[in-house]
């Protein structure tokens, strides 16, 4: 891997923001619309509840991890639509970019634009709503990177999804958060799901981190295992989302899909 | 005393075929390029043109066949045998996102040019873009877009280059300057040339040797400024009608 070659990657999706006021906007406009809304929700509810825990920590906190995840998954897909929507894909790929230097910098890419969006939000909760994060820890490192190592994978396998169905499968990638949620348990604990909705929610990464966040919420500890089990799994997910699009672009070399890659659609 | 042995190809097409289904767009084509030579690839419509010179790029896999690039193995070392190569092509603009400057200097990373800024300015200079510097390339006319992407195509001074109707878009003194321009990196640096076009005049003047395909085979080889008499035909422009219309007038006994 050439680190030439992956910053080309993160310096034209800089040179994308830099340059233009509606990719700037939702970096941290939607995050903090978010932290905003639930920050009153998490006031009231915080005055007409019997709650004994503290509700910023587990609701705003939980909504501020949540959205950081999403931004970590978009801003990977977002620096690959990019390509998309500009028709590059003959220059990029038939170029000596390899295909981990070109993952590479979608990477990067996403950790710079997600890491504004977690500042805007971080500033918002604590500034606004009073929301602590010695409440967390240093459990918080952990929290954030298995968010991120997932967020991650999430990115890499909607792109190879996109790659594979056409550009119109973009709005297959937008709902993923939403749709994956109710799973993660980020407002709940996972003993609320049906029996047969734990295991599955035992497969994601992020039900780890809330359930740790509640715990360090209520008890001020969290264990370690389940955390470090929910790291492992993002570990192998981001592997497994790799190989999902080394396949996938095999595929569309094989195929001739990206040589035509503008179609609405391709089979 | 022998003869001279003749310098090893910059690229080397080996028993090239691709089918899409039963539709066989390229059946088995054999050709090279040497260094310094310019080989135009001519053909009518879905002939195979488009469908050779992606499966050279390596955004399309052969079926069967091999493309070597300077003894490289494009399956193999497609990397190291990109970095040797590049390409322009009318359906292929830079992002248009981008600006000029942005454009060279996002390709010049990936294509690990050094000093990237030098070349840059460079090429700014050489392709007529000073004015545009700072502009978007999306709103630059098509032969303005035209010229920047073969200067994107000249940033790691290729030793083969693919040109996919590099002229089309270009007013004629702008054609004749990049085609003597190009001509001079072939004859001077040993640039070989992969060169698509259905301007018969400008493959006459610019082209040291044709491969006429047509339905993904190569029906005629030679040199654009004889093949046509070889084949009882006036010109060149004359030659592709026939081969476009009855092709079969022309296959081998």
């Amino acid at each position: 891997m050439r680190a030439r070659r992956v910053a080309a990657i993160v310096l034209r999706h800089f040179y994308l923001v830099r340059g233009s006021l509606s990719r700037v906007v939702p970096l941290f406009v939607w995050v903090a619309i978010d932290m905003v809304l639930w920050g009153f929700i998490t006031r009231y509810l915080s005055t007409a509840s019997t709650f004994r825990f503290n509700l910023v920590s587990a609701l705003l906190g939980a909504v501020l991890l949540w959205d950081f995840e999403a931004r970590v998954m978009q801003g990977v897909t977002m620096a690959f639509f990019e390509d998309v929507w500009s028709r590059n894909f003959l220059n990029v790929f038939a170029s000596p970019l390899r295909l981990s230097e070109y993952l590479g910098g979608l990477v990067l890419s996403s950790i710079a634009t997600s890491t504004v969006g977690l500042v805007v939000m971080l500033l918002v909760a604590t500034v606004a709503f009073g929301l602590s994060f010695a409440a967390y820890g240093l459990l918080l490192v952990p929290f954030l990177l298995v968010l991120f190592l997932f967020g991650i994978a999430l990115g890499i396998a909607g792109t190879a999804l996109v790659l594979r169905l056409g550009p119109s499968a973009e709005w297959f990638i937008w709902p993923i958060p939403a749709v994956l949620s109710p799973l993660a348990c980020v407002f709940y604990p996972l003993a609320t799901l049906p029996a047969w909705m734990q295991p599955v929610a035992r497969l994601l990464p992020p039900a780890y981190v809330f359930e740790g966040m509640r715990a360090v919420v209520a008890r001020g500890a969290a264990p370690g295992a389940p955390l470090a089990l929910g790291a492992a799994l993002a570990a192998v997910d981001i592997v497994l989302a790799c190989w999902i699009f080394a396949r996938v672009h095999r595929y569309a070399v094989k195929t001739g899909l990206i040589a035509r890659y503008s179609a609405e659609s391709v089979s | 005393m022998s003869a001279p042995a003749a310098p090893a190809p910059t690229l080397a097409v080996t028993g090239l075929r691709k089918a899409y289904g039963r539709v066989v767009a390229v059946d088995g084509i054999s050709f090279a390029v040497a260094p310094g030579e310019i080989v135009g690839l001519l053909g009518p419509n879905g002939a195979g043109k488009t469908t050779t010179i992606n499966m050279v790029l390596g955004v399309l896999a052969p079926d069967a066949g091999s493309v070597r690039v300077e003894g490289l193995d494009l399956a193999a070392k497609r990397s190291e045998a990109l970095e040797r190569m590049n390409f322009a092509a009318v359906y292929s603009p830079l992002p248009g996102n981008l600006t000029v400057a942005q454009n060279l200097r996002v390709f010049g990373l990936i294509y690990g040019v050094r000093p990237l800024g030098a070349r840059v300015e460079e090429l700014i200079a050489q392709y007529d873009l000073e004015r545009f510097r700072n502009t978007k390339s999306g709103v630059l006319s098509s032969g303005e877009q035209t010229r920047l992407s073969l200067a994107k195509a000249m940033l790691n001074r290729p030793h083969l280059l693919l040109l996919d109707e590099p002229t089309a878009s270009l007013d004629p003194a702008t054609a004749r300057d990049m085609r003597a321009r190009i001509r001079g990196f072939a004859s001077q640096g040993g640039l070989a040339v992969l060169w698509t076009s259905h301007n018969m005049h400008e493959v006459r003047e610019v082209c040291d040797r044709v491969l006429f395909l047509s339905r993904g085979r190569i029906l005629l080889e030679g040199d654009p400024r004889t093949l046509p008499g070889e084949h009882g035909k006036a010109n060149l422009e004359e030659l592709f009608i026939t081969v476009a219309r009855e092709p079969l007038s022309l296959e081998p006994a």
